[in-house]
């Protein structure tokens, strides 16, 4: 089965500093894929070259056949990928219901606004208010909700649970449960190990600009060693 | 008599006051608008203003485009040409230093203005009021002109539009949210390059506007837009940069307070704006309806 995103020698840098150093990963469709390390190793990195918003890269990225490294960033979206930023991004200009209704709908198949609301029973109760009025786990979920809408067929997840209470992060775990029972695509990057081994199929390991390891999360456990060393948990 | 000035002299400059302030709320709206996307301190508004005047005044004498339809043609023609000048030159200074791209404005004024002052020279050419706006009314204590009511009834309007347009509309949400975070916007599959396009001609085509609707005024003249665009300037900054119905509401009230100081203290009537300029800085630095930091 060939995969839906597929990664490989991917460079990428911030200015001067050179972040990737040739990463290679693929996520099948329906998968949840989740990328571990330490701060600075690249995670963020990753997912924003992957988006786009990262311009300075080179290798090969293609997404659904198509070449994304030739696409500007505004077609990157309508591509199918959707990325929900680490901080998250909520526009404070903008009500909760303008923030939800930002992103166009790329494709059909995104979650109706009522499915949205069973999902994320909060936002409805918040519809008018500005977006940054909302706690932090709100936040979160408006970010991933509004990008829920719009079809996209891959979300890119920057570490939705930082800061988080621990039953706004079983929420956002249950929500992830959900989206996959949906077949949804899922590339995680997650400093919160318990979290990732709940909702992840496969994981990556990332570590100063590449990925180090590749698991299923049925080798979790044999590779905690490992684990605990890499990530210092 | 109001503290020993005549009605008739009181309400004669708060109109001159209105009037004025409809012109600085019109041109510092479109400031406004162009340095909350952009941000870009746009110095070509005074001339883009002009051309709208030259727009008119050309369109009648050429083509015979009388003042209706030039309300239409002159912001679409300016926009046009903002729009062409925004995607070929201006777009490429987004990632300099903001200086440049108030420098680069900065010239495009003044070669626009000098090339249009050695072909028509510095004098001004005369617009005719159209006919249906010609005459005044009565009101009793004083007589107002109709073509100064309908300017200041046409700038209320089209400023409140535009401040709806930009609270009020998805695309206005889509705006504000690319004032905020353009690459994020971008990544949700908008056009931001675009955006930036359409609102450095709307912008444009606001300060058009406002030169069609002050030639039958203060005729057409080459330096019509630099006359009066250090005072917008004045009163974008009193209002706070970028703030929409701050640059609206400090435009009629700077024009309005200039006015009637020329009835209170003639002199002073001049400076009053930078006067209160310069107080705002110190009390308010982010202006008026600006947010600190």
């Amino acid at each position: 089965m060939s995969a839906l995103l597929n990664v490989s020698d991917l460079n990428a840098w911030y200015g001067e500093s050179h972040i990737l150093h040739g990463v290679n990963m693929h996520v099948t469709e329906g998968e949840t894929v989740c990328i571990l390390g330490r701060n600075g190793m690249g995670k963020t990195t990753t997912l924003r070259s992957i988006m786009g918003l990262v311009r300075k890269r080179t290798g090969a990225i293609t997404f659904a056949g198509q070449d994304v490294m030739a696409m500007p960033l505004h077609r990157t979206a309508r591509a199918g990928l959707g990325f929900v930023p680490e901080e998250r991004g909520i526009f404070a200009s903008l009500s909760v219901d303008e923030n939800l209704m930002l992103p166009p709908v790329v494709a059909p198949g995104g979650m109706t606004l009522d499915e949205i609301f069973q999902l994320f029973p909060n936002l409805l109760e918040r519809r008018n208010s500005p977006g940054t009025k909302l706690s932090g786990g709100e936040q979160q979920m408006l970010a991933m909700a509004r990008i829920l809408r719009t079809g996209a067929r891959c979300l890119l997840l920057d570490e939705p649970t930082e800061g988080l209470a621990p039953v706004i992060i079983d929420a956002i775990g249950a929500v992830l449960r959900e989206l996959k029972s949906r077949g949804m695509t899922v590339v995680l990057v997650e400093q919160n190990f318990r979290f990732a081994s709940k909702v992840a199929d496969r994981f990556y390991v990332m570590d100063h600009g590449v990925m180090t390891h590749e698991f299923p999360v049925g080798e979790l456990d044999a590779r905690m060693g490992m684990l605990q060393e890499t990530l210092g948990v | 008599m109001i503290f020993g000035i005549p009605l008739q002299a009181f309400l004669g400059q708060l109109l001159v006051g209105l009037i004025n302030g409809s012109f600085y709320a019109l041109l510092s709206l479109g400031l406004a608008v162009i340095f909350g996307l952009l941000r870009v301190i746009n110095f070509a508004h005074g001339a883009q203003y002009m051309l709208g005047a030259f727009v008119a005044f050309l369109a009648l004498k050429f083509l015979g485009v009388p003042y209706w339809g030039a309300l239409v043609v002159a912001p679409l023609v300016v926009g046009a040409v903002g729009a062409l000048i925004e995607r070929t030159l201006l777009s490429r200074l987004y990632d300099l230093d903001h200086l440049y791209g108030m420098l680069f404005t900065f010239g495009l004024a003044l070669a626009i203005e000098g090339s249009f002052r050695w072909y028509f020279g510095a004098s001004g050419q005369p617009y005719a009021t159209p006919k249906a706006l010609t005459g005044v009314f009565n009101l009793g204590f004083m007589v107002l002109p109709i073509y100064r009511a309908w300017v200041i009834v046409a700038s209320l309007v089209v400023c409140l539009a535009v401040w709806a347009l930009i609270e009020k509309t998805r695309l206005g949400a889509t705006l504000r949210a690319a004032t905020e975070n353009p690459s994020l916007v971008q990544s949700f599959g908008i056009n931001v390059p675009m955006l930036l396009t359409l609102t450095y001609a709307l912008g444009a085509g606001l300060a058009a506007l406002a030169g069609v609707l002050a030639a039958p005024i203060y005729q057409v003249s080459p330096l019509m837009g630099s006359n009066i665009i250090i005072v917008v300037f004045a009163v974008v900054v009193v209002g706070g940069m970028g703030s929409i119905m701050g640059a609206i509401v400090t435009g009629y009230l700077l024009g309005i307070a200039e006015g009637l100081t020329k009835v209170f203290y003639p002199e002073a009537s001049n400076i009053v704006i930078f006067v209160i300029m310069a107080i705002v800085l110190i009390l308010r630095p982010a202006g008026l309806f600006g947010k600190e930091g």
